[in-house]
C-alpha cells in the first residue's frame, strides 16, 4: 500500500486510510480528549503520509506502529502548544510488532492493558503521565510528590515490564 | 539489557520523551558515541510503540474519512514522488514535495512581513496553525512560483533587460529553486544548464531548463546531495538532454550574497 503511495495512488490511501484511521484517532483522542482536535491530528498524520510516502521505511517495523507513534508525538506536540520536536524519520522502530490487521492490533492492545492493570498505581501512573500526556520527569515528580530518582526507576521498570511481556508472549 | 547503567533511566525517559534540560542534553551527547545506548534507546522506542497501539476508542465520524481523499485529491496534482532527501527540522513535518520551494521564498518575505506573523501567531491551535500557514505560505509564494504569475523586470532606466536568474539554496534540505528572466531562446536539441558549483570538486548538475516564450525559466528542487556548500552557481548551455561537465563558458554565473 505504501508502494501504491509512492506512486500516487489515491486508492491506496483510502486502503490505509481503512486499515489504520482507528488506531490513529484512537491515539488522537486519548492524548488530546477533544474530538475536534483529534480529527485534525488524524487529517494531519495522513496527509502527511500522503505527501511523503518515503519517510515511512518497511524495515523500520509495522506501518500500524509507527503511525501510532507519530500520532502520539504530534498531538503531544499539540497538547503542550510545542513545534513538533521529532522529525517523522527519526522514529525508529525496529522492533515494535507488526500490526496487519485490526484484530492482531486488538490482541496486543489487551495484553498490555493487561500487563498496565497489573502494575503497582504509581508505577503505571508515572507512565501515563509521561507518554499520554507529555509530561516531563520533574512534572510528574512535581505532581507526585515523588523525589525525581522514584520516579525514573518508576517508568523504566513500567517500559521494561511491558518489554518483557511480550518477549515470551 | 545493552547500555549503560547509569543512562539506562534516562534512556526510558528519553524514548517518551520526558527527559528534558541538561539530562537530556548530557544523554544526547553521550548517544552521539554510544551505539549501544542508541541500540537500547531503539528497542525502548518499540517498547513505547506498545503503549502508543494500546489506545482504544472511539471509531473517528465518517466525515474525516471524506475529508482526508478530498485533500489528497485536490493534492494529487502536485510533484510527490521524490527521491528521498534528508529532512531536518519542524519544516519536515509539512511535506517535503509540497512545500519546500514555497517555503524558501515565504521565509525571506515572511521576515519582511510582520502583519502576516501577527496572523499566524493569532490562530486558536497549533494543528489548525500548521495547516494554515501551509496555506498562508502558499498564498505568498504563487506570485512567485505559478507558471501564469507576470514577471517583470526592473532595470535601470534606459538600459536593456539582461539575463538575470536568482537562485534560492537551503545547503543542509539540498533544496533549491531558480529562477530566470530574459534569458535568450535556444536553437532546438539546446537547453540552459544550472550547476552548483561547490566549494572543493568539480561543477553539481542542478537541473536542465529552457525558456518559455517570454524568456523566464524556473528549476525547483532538482536531485542534489543534501550538505554541499554553495560556493557559487552557474548556467551554461548544453545539448538538450544536459551534461554532466560543464561546457563553456559560463553565460551566467554568481556568488552568494
Amino acid at each position: 500500500m505504501v508502494t501504491g503511495l509512492k506512486s500516487g495512488d489515491q486508492g491506496a490511501m483510502a486502503e490505509l486510510y481503512d486499515r489504520y484511521s482507528a488506531v490513529v484517532y484512537a491515539v488522537a483522542l486519548r492524548v488530546l480528549g477533544d474530538t475536534g482536535a483529534a480529527e485534525d491530528v488524524l487529517q494531519e498524520v495522513f496527509l502527511q503520509l500522503w505527501r511523503n510516502p518515503g519517510a515511512f521505511d518497511a524495515a523500520r517495523g509495522g506501518l500500524g506502529s509507527w503511525l501510532a507513534v507519530i500520532t502520539r508525538n504530534r498531538a503531544i506536540d499539540s497538547l503542550r502548544k510545542r513545534r513538533p520536536e521529532t522529525d517523522i524519520e527519526d522514529v525508529v522502530l525496529s522492533v515494535a510488532p507488526d500490526l496487519a490487521a485490526e484484530a492482531e492490533r486488538s490482541r496486543v492492545a489487551e495484553k498490555v492493558r493487561g500487563v498496565m492493570g497489573t502494575m503497582a498505581a504509581a508505577q503505571r501512573s508515572a507512565l501515563e503521565m509521561a507518554y499520554w500526556e507529555g509530561m516531563s520527569h520533574s512534572e510528574i515528580a512535581d505532581k507526585t510528590g515523588e523525589p525525581l530518582g522514584t520516579v525514573k526507576t518508576r517508568i523504566r521498570a513500567g517500559l521494561i515490564a511491558l518489554r518483557k511481556a511480550f518477549q515470551t508472549g | 539489557m545493552g547500555g549503560h547503567e547509569q543512562y539506562a533511566e534516562d534512556l526510558a525517559l528519553y524514548a517518551l520523551g520526558a527527559l528534558q534540560g541538561e539530562e537530556r542534553a548530557k544523554l544526547e551527547e553521550h548517544l552521539a558515541t554510544c551505539a549501544s545506548c542508541r541500540l537500547e534507546l531503539e528497542q525502548l522506542r518499540g517498547d513505547t510503540a506498545l503503549l502508543a497501539i494500546s489506545a482504544t476508542g472511539p471509531r473517528p465520524p465518517q466525515r474525516a474519512r471524506q475529508r482526508i481523499l478530498d485533500a489528497v485529491a485536490r493534492e494529487a496534482h502536485l510533484p510527490v514522488a521524490v527521491p528521498s532527501a534528508s529532512r531536518r527540522g519542524w519544516w519536515g513535518w509539512l511535506g517535503w514535495a509540497a512545500t519546500a520551494a514555497v517555503v524558501i521564498f515565504a521565509l525571506s518575505l515572511w521576515r519582511e512581513n510582520s502583519a502576516l506573523r501577527r496572523t499566524l501567531a493569532s490562530a486558536s491551535s497549533q494543528a489548525a496553525e500548521s495547516t494554515r500557514e501551509l496555506e498562508e505560505l502558499r498564498r505568498i509564494a504563487a506570485p512567485i512560483i505559478q507558471p501564469e504569475a507576470q514577471r517583470v523586470t526592473l532595470v535601470a532606466a534606459k538600459a536593456p533587460p539582461q539575463p538575470q536568474g536568482k537562485a534560492f539554496y537551503l545547503r543542509n534540505r539540498g533544496s533549491l529553486v531558480f529562477l530566470a528572466n530574459n534569458m535568450p531562446p535556444l536553437p532546438p536539441q539546446k537547453a540552459y544548464e544550472l550547476w552548483l558549483i561547490p566549494v572543493s570538486g568539480a561543477p553539481i548538475p542542478a537541473g536542465v531548463f529552457k525558456p518559455d516564450a517570454r524568456g523566464n525559466a524556473s528549476v525547483v528542487n532538482p536531485p542534489l546531495p543534501a550538505g554541499t556548500v554553495a560556493k557559487a552557481f552557474a548556467v551554461t548551455v548544453e545539448n538538450e538532454a544536459g551534461a554532466a561537465t560543464p561546457k563553456m563558458p559560463l553565460v551566467m554565473v554568481g556568488a552568494g550574497e
